[in-house]
C-alpha cells in the first residue's frame, strides 16, 4: 500500500518535472512571437511586454486596494461608518480626491497605451532597409505559391511553401489569394497580414538571424487551415544566391531509365493536369510547381517532411493525410509509382 | 387547437436534418476499381442476346458540395476554354436544351472520359472517376437538369451571366437531331 502510494507520488513528481518546461516552450522556438528575429517582430514583442507590464501593475494595485478596503471594512463598525460618510465633510473630500486620482491615472495609462501602440505601428510600417527583395505570395487552399520576380522572365523563380531570404535584407512581399481570405504570419519575423482574393496587400520583414522559421495561415480558410504552413529560411547572402541560382531554370533531365520511366508516368497521367515541371510538357497551375520539388523540406504545406515514403503515401492517398485537400488519390501500379518517386526525388 | 411549443420545436429540429444529405462532404473516395465507362454502351445494337442496361446513376446527384467541386474543376480543367462558363464558344453551349451526345449522367460521363469527335478531348486517365462524376453533376446543373436547391450560385469571378440557380428547369429537347458529321 505504502509502496504503491510512493510510486504514484514519484510518477506525479516526475510528470510535473517533465511538463513544467512545456509551459515555457511557447516563449522560444521556430514559431513564436516572443522570440523575435527581426525588427518588425521585435517592435511587436516590445509592445507586448510593455502592455503586459503596465497591465500587471494596474492589476496588482487594483486588487491590493480592493483587499485593503475589504480588510478595513471588516475591522470597523459598519453602522458608525455609514453615518460618518453622510455627515462628515472630511470624508466627502477624501472620496472626491480618490475619484479624481483614479480618473487621472486611468487617462494617463490609456494615453500611454495609445502612444506606445501608435509608435509601434509607425515603426512596423516603415520598410527597414534599402532595395528590398521582392517576392510575390499567392494563398491557395491550402498552400502558398511563392514567386521571386526578376526583370528577365526566365530568371523568375517559382516555388511553394518555402521562402528563402538573405539575412539582414528587407523583404517586401506582395500578396493575393486565389480563393478565400488567408493570412500570412511568421511570428518570429512579423505580424499578420491578410491575403485577399482580387486585391493586393503588401507586407515586409527582415530576418536578422539565420534560421528556419515556421509560419502559418492565420485566417480560417477551410478544412485544412491548420495544415497550411510555410517556412522562412533565412541564410547568408551567398547561400541565398546559390539557392536562387539552383531554383532558376528548367528541371534536371532524368539521369537513368527508371527516372525516364517516372517522367513518362508524370507526363501521361493525371499529375500533369495540375502541376508544372519546367522544361517538360507539364504546365498545370492548379497545384504547387514541382520543378525543384526535391530541394524542399516538406510536402503538402508543412504537413509531412519530404521523404520518399511520405511522398508515396501522399501520391496514393492524400485524402487520408489531409482530408479535403484538392489533390485526388492516384491509381497507379507499384512499378510506375517507384519510377515516379525516383523521378520526383531527382528534381533537386 | 393550440400547438404545443414542444411539438413545434421538435418539428423545426427534425426539419434541419432534411438537408443533411445535400451538404454531405465525402473527402475520401474509395478508388473505384472498375471504370464506369466500360459499362456505358455507345450503341443500342448488340451482338448476341440483348443485355439489360445497368442503369448507371451519378453518385453525386443531389449533392451540393460535389456540384460545387464540379464547378471548380470546370474552370480548373479548362472546360471554360471552349464551353465558356456554359455559354459555348469553340465548343457547344451547355445551358441550352440541345444535347448532342445525350443529357443523362452516364452520357455526359462518357463524353468527358472518351472525348467526342471534332474537338472534345478525352480525359481518360487524367481525372479520377469521382471528379468526372462531380463535373457531370455541374454540367447537368448548367443545363438546369439538377434540382434548384443543389445548383451552385456564387462565382469567384465577376458574374456576367445569371447564376445557375436563377435558371429555369431544363428540358432536353426530344426532337433535337445532332448535326451529321462535318463535311470535308
Amino acid at each position: 500500500m505504502t509502496a504503491s502510494r510512493s510510486r504514484v507520488h514519484h510518477v506525479t513528481r516526475r510528470c510535473a518535472v517533465r511538463l513544467a518546461p512545456l509551459a515555457l516552450v511557447a516563449c522560444t522556438g521556430f514559431q513564436s512571437a516572443l522570440d523575435p528575429k527581426g525588427p518588425r517582430a521585435e517592435a511587436v514583442a516590445r509592445l507586448h511586454w510593455t502592455l503586459t507590464a503596465i497591465a500587471t501593475v494596474v492589476y496588482v494595485v487594483v486588487i491590493g486596494v480592493l483587499l485593503f478596503a475589504l480588510w478595513r471594512a471588516h475591522t470597523r463598525t459598519p453602522v458608525a461608518e455609514e453615518h460618518a460618510y453622510h455627515e462628515n465633510p472630511d470624508h466627502a473630500a477624501v472620496m472626491k480626491r480618490g475619484v479624481i486620482i483614479g480618473a487621472v491615472a486611468t487617462t494617463v495609462i490609456l494615453a500611454t497605451f495609445l502612444v506606445v501602440s501608435v509608435s509601434t505601428g509607425s515603426t512596423v510600417a516603415k520598410v527597414g532597409g534599402d532595395k528590398p527583395l521582392r517576392i510575390d505570395v499567392v494563398g491557395h487552399q491550402w498552400w502558398w505559391e511563392v514567386t521571386y520576380r526578376d526583370p528577365i522572365p526566365q530568371n523568375e523563380v517559382k516555388t511553394a511553401n518555402e521562402i528563402h531570404v538573405p539575412v539582414g535584407r528587407a523583404v517586401l512581399i506582395k500578396m493575393s489569394s486565389s480563393d478565400v481570405i488567408h493570412s500570412f504570419w511568421a511570428p518570429n519575423l512579423s505580424g499578420k497580414k491578410d491575403l485577399i482574393p482580387g486585391h493586393e496587400t503588401i507586407t515586409w520583414f527582415r530576418a536578422d538571424a539565420a534560421g528556419v522559421y515556421r509560419g502559418q495561415c492565420a485566417e480560417f480558410c477551410g478544412h485544412q487551415h491548420a495544415q497550411m504552413a510555410f517556412f522562412v529560411v533565412a541564410e547568408s547572402r551567398l547561400d541565398f544566391e546559390h539557392w536562387l541560382d539552383q531554383q532558376r531554370g528548367e528541371a534536371k533531365r532524368p539521369a537513368d531509365s527508371l527516372q525516364q520511366a517516372g517522367e513518362r508516368v508524370f507526363l501521361s497521367g493525371p499529375c500533369a493536369m495540375c502541376h508544372t515541371i519546367a522544361g517538360t510538357g507539364a504546365g498545370g497551375n492548379i497545384g504547387p510547381d514541382l520543378t525543384h520539388l526535391a530541394s524542399r523540406r516538406t510536402i503538402a504545406a508543412g504537413t509531412l517532411p519530404l521523404t520518399t515514403g511520405n511522398l508515396a503515401g501522399w501520391i496514393l492517398d492524400p485524402q487520408t493525410i489531409k482530408p479535403g485537400v484538392k489533390m485526388p488519390p492516384t491509381q497507379i501500379d507499384p512499378q510506375s509509382l517507384q519510377a515516379l518517386l525516383a523521378y520526383l526525388g531527382s528534381l533537386k | 387547437m393550440k400547438l404545443r411549443p414542444q411539438i413545434v420545436l421538435f418539428v423545426v429540429i427534425a426539419l434541419t436534418l432534411v438537408a443533411c444529405k445535400r451538404e454531405q462532404r465525402r473527402f475520401r473516395e474509395t478508388p473505384p476499381a472498375a471504370t464506369a465507362s466500360n459499362a456505358i454502351l455507345m450503341s443500342t445494337l448488340q451482338p448476341g442476346p440483348a443485355v439489360v442496361e445497368t442503369g448507371m446513376r451519378n453518385p453525386y446527384e443531389d449533392n451540393a458540395y460535389a456540384v460545387s467541386e464540379g464547378k471548380r474543376l470546370f474552370d480548373q480543367m479548362n472546360c471554360s476554354g471552349c464551353h465558356s462558363h456554359g455559354g459555348g464558344g469553340i465548343g457547344p453551349p451547355l445551358t441550352d436544351d440541345e444535347w448532342i451526345y445525350g443529357s443523362d449522367p452516364q452520357n455526359i460521363f462518357s463524353t468527358i472520359v472518351e472525348g467526342r469527335p471534332n474537338g472534345m478531348p478525352a480525359f481518360r486517365g487524367k481525372i479520377p472517376n469521382y471528379q468526372v462524376w462531380q463535373l457531370v453533376g455541374y454540367v447537368r446543373a448548367l443545363g438546369g437538369l439538377q434540382g434548384k436547391a443543389i445548383r451552385t450560385t456564387r462565382d469567384d469571378h465577376m458574374m456576367f451571366k445569371e447564376s445557375e440557380q436563377a435558371r429555369d428547369k431544363g428540358h432536353p429537347s426530344p426532337t433535337f437531331v445532332p448535326p451529321t458529321s462535318v463535311k470535308q
